[in-house]
């Protein structure tokens, strides 16, 4: 494997670990206030929806993500009427949330457009466009290019606007969740919601921020999908990157700069697996595609058996906080 | 309870009543959904055609899980549908179940073969097809290397990237065929951003035509295709409109004339083994305004002399499924 595979394997993970790394995030707020949410796939794909059909209809793909945004905080808020305002099981509403949005993404879009839920192609405007670096060299003039130029122009240059966010939105999770009085009620109500409640503080107030956010964060997720990586909505698109994000998250142990290392890995894990040549290139045997897809659920099962560290979920996840009275 | 019941009987007996008077055929479309620009659509299309001309209509049902299989067709049988045509391999063990039970109901299955007496098995050709448009990647390719990206890895689909890479041999024995499979489950049919990411891998691989067969995760190969400025191939129905002049061609697979022909047959159609090739209009590649500065005269004249050549039986393209094994790749 040359220097320049490397880059490839690794332009690669970066353009596939954003959606994870994003939706890894929103989990890290809703569970890090106490509320579960398995939810994550059907926000995406509620969002990956709208936003390429908003995008469609305006030709703006920023009005689509404000679009896509609202889809994902409105699923968000159901999940959050559900089980924070009655108390229901948040499994089961994350599970219906999921059908939900598998559902009538491809209704809508279908009475919409006609096209079997799809959405039409977008172009131009109605897409986020990858963004050249200055003096960067096309990918097919690369090979003979010296490594630096490689590493600039392959792996630096020419990505879509969230893959460059992507490390500032990690490094504002922290920030807000470690850093600010916010963040520090937000981690007590998924610890002790009845100290944070003694304190004279909303506990369902606090909770509502979380799953806004989360809501705000799938958001971006389901749109950088749709109108960055693809030129369109088709159904089911997320393809289970919403359950991959959760296995991020507990992968992760609830920390944001871990859970960028994780969705680095799974995504580096995924382009891995686009590339069987490099594979067999580099162990000098044939290995099965299938087992590095299954890596990241491996991994998952690894770190929740305990075997490698323990991962603590919140104490007070996916119980519904009642006030005594 | 009672009134319940009364309801659902009344519904079924009105279902019932309608589909005997009129012995609608049916048809059921797979989980790619009706409108998949692909396999699905062109099943669709076919039976379109036969209700405009004839004026006649029939009943229709997208599935949305595997569980519906055997309850939407026992549900077509008991409305006294006739027949009932099926979009996908995977109807082949509900049918296997369903097609006893009503012995006087013709069905007709696309792509797979079911041994009952009441059945027709309409199987394509698809290597002799892919076989043509491997010709052409081959010739239009510069780089002497050319992808195939397949859905879900099921012989099926290694049937076309087979008949694909000896098309390439044939045309240019130096050729490198690069071939990936999306994944092994179902979702592996919907995921346009890993067809993207298998398109990106596979142009760094040096391809420069890429031949995708995996329905909806074909819509984000041909996408970036067109986006990094190379070719590519479609699949089932004609996609070279879906990206003008950047689709070298579509591999077509007249799954509407196969739903066309079982509706036109109408009940008691003939059963048994049923083959589409070149030879009766089965397979195809494309042409259109979309893609006719992309095919050179040259180009075409080879291809069509090798689609006379498979016609006669003179030349044979091997089918992986006929022994698992391909002589031109390994998977």
């Amino acid at each position: 494997m040359t220097f320049f595979d490397l880059l490839q394997l690794l332009d690669s993970a970066f353009r596939l670990a954003t959606p994870l790394l994003l939706a890894c995030l929103a989990g890290l707020f809703s569970e890090r206030a106490g509320i579960f949410d398995i939810g994550l796939e059907g926000k995406m794909l509620a969002s990956a929806f709208l936003s390429a059909a908003v995008a469609a209809i305006t030709g703006s793909v920023w009005i689509g993500l404000l679009a896509g945004i609202g889809a994902s905080v409105l699923m968000s808020l159901i999940h959050g009427l559900a089980s924070i305002t009655f108390r229901g099981n948040q499994i089961i509403s994350g599970v219906a949330i999921n059908f939900l949005a598998a559902g009538l993404t491809v209704v809508i879009s279908q009475s919409w457009f006609g096209q079997g839920g799809r959405t039409p192609q977008l172009s131009g405007a109605g897409r986020f466009e990858p963004i050249p670096w200055p003096g960067a060299l096309p990918s097919r003039e690369l090979a003979d290019a010296g490594p630096a130029m490689q590493l600039y122009s392959e792996l630096l240059s020419g990505h879509t606007i969230w893959v460059y966010l992507a490390v500032p939105i990690v490094f504002a999770s922290w920030w807000v969740l470690f850093r600010t009085r916010l963040g520090l009620r937000l981690r007590a109500v998924g610890e002790n919601p009845a100290a944070v409640d003694t304190a004279g503080i909303s506990v369902v107030g606090l909770r509502y921020t979380a799953v806004i956010i989360c809501g705000v964060l799938c958001g971006i997720a389901g749109a950088y999908l749709a109108t960055a990586l693809q030129a369109g909505f088709v159904k089911d698109m997320t393809a289970g990157r919403g359950f991959i994000a959760l296995a991020a998250l507990i992968f992760a142990k609830w920390r944001p700069w871990a859970a960028l290392n994780a969705c680095l890995l799974f995504g580096f894990l995924q382009a891995f697996a686009l590339r069987p040549d490099l594979i067999e290139k580099l162990l000098t045997v044939k290995v099965q595609v299938q087992l590095l897809d299954a890596l990241p659920y491996i991994l998952t099962v690894v770190i929740l058996a305990g075997l490698v560290g323990k991962a603590d979920p919140p104490k007070a996840g996916g119980q519904p906080y009642v006030k005594e009275n | 309870m009672s009134f319940m019941k009364s309801i659902l009987g009344s519904a079924a007996a009105l279902a019932l009543t309608a589909g005997a008077a009129a012995a609608d055929p049916a048809i059921i479309f797979d989980l790619g959904g009706k409108f998949d620009k692909s396999f699905n659509e062109a099943a669709f299309s076919g039976a379109q055609r036969w209700a405009e001309e004839t004026g006649g209509s029939f009943r229709e049902i997208e599935l949305q899980n595997e569980a519906q299989r055997e309850q939407a067709l026992r549900r077509f049988a008991e409305a006294g549908s006739n027949p009932i045509v099926m979009a996908g391999f995977a109807f082949a063990s509900a049918l296997g179940e369903v097609a006893k039970d009503y012995p006087d109901t013709s069905f007709v299955i696309i792509d797979m073969v079911v041994g009952e007496p009441n059945v027709r098995s309409v199987v394509f050709n698809e290597h002799e097809g892919s076989y043509l448009v491997g010709m052409m990647a081959a010739m239009a390719s510069k780089s002497n290397t050319v992808g195939f990206i397949g859905g879900m890895d099921i012989p099926l689909i290694r049937r076309f990237a087979c008949g694909y890479a000896q098309g390439v041999k044939a045309a240019n024995p130096d050729a490198t065929v690069v071939a990936n499979m999306t994944g092994t489950t179902p979702a592996a049919w919907n995921d346009p951003v890993k067809g993207s990411e298998l398109t990106k891998a596979q142009i760094s691989q040096g391809a420069d035509v890429v031949y995708a067969a995996a329905g909806g995760t074909g819509v984000g190969v041909l996408q970036t295709a067109a986006d990094e400025g190379i070719l590519s191939i479609g699949v089932d129905s004609n996609q070279n409109y879906l990206h003008p002049g950047k689709v070298l061609t579509s591999m077509m697979k007249r799954v509407d004339n196969a739903v066309y022909n079982a509706f036109k047959d109408g009940p008691g159609l003939e059963t048994g083994f049923n083959v589409m090739g070149l030879a009766n209009g089965g397979v195809g590649y494309a042409m259109d305004e979309n893609n006719a500065e992309l095919v050179s005269a040259d180009m075409k004249a080879m291809v069509d002399g090798a689609s006379m050549k498979i016609q006669s039986g003179e030349l044979k393209v091997h089918d992986y499924m006929s022994d698992e094994s391909c002589p031109a790749l390994s998977f």
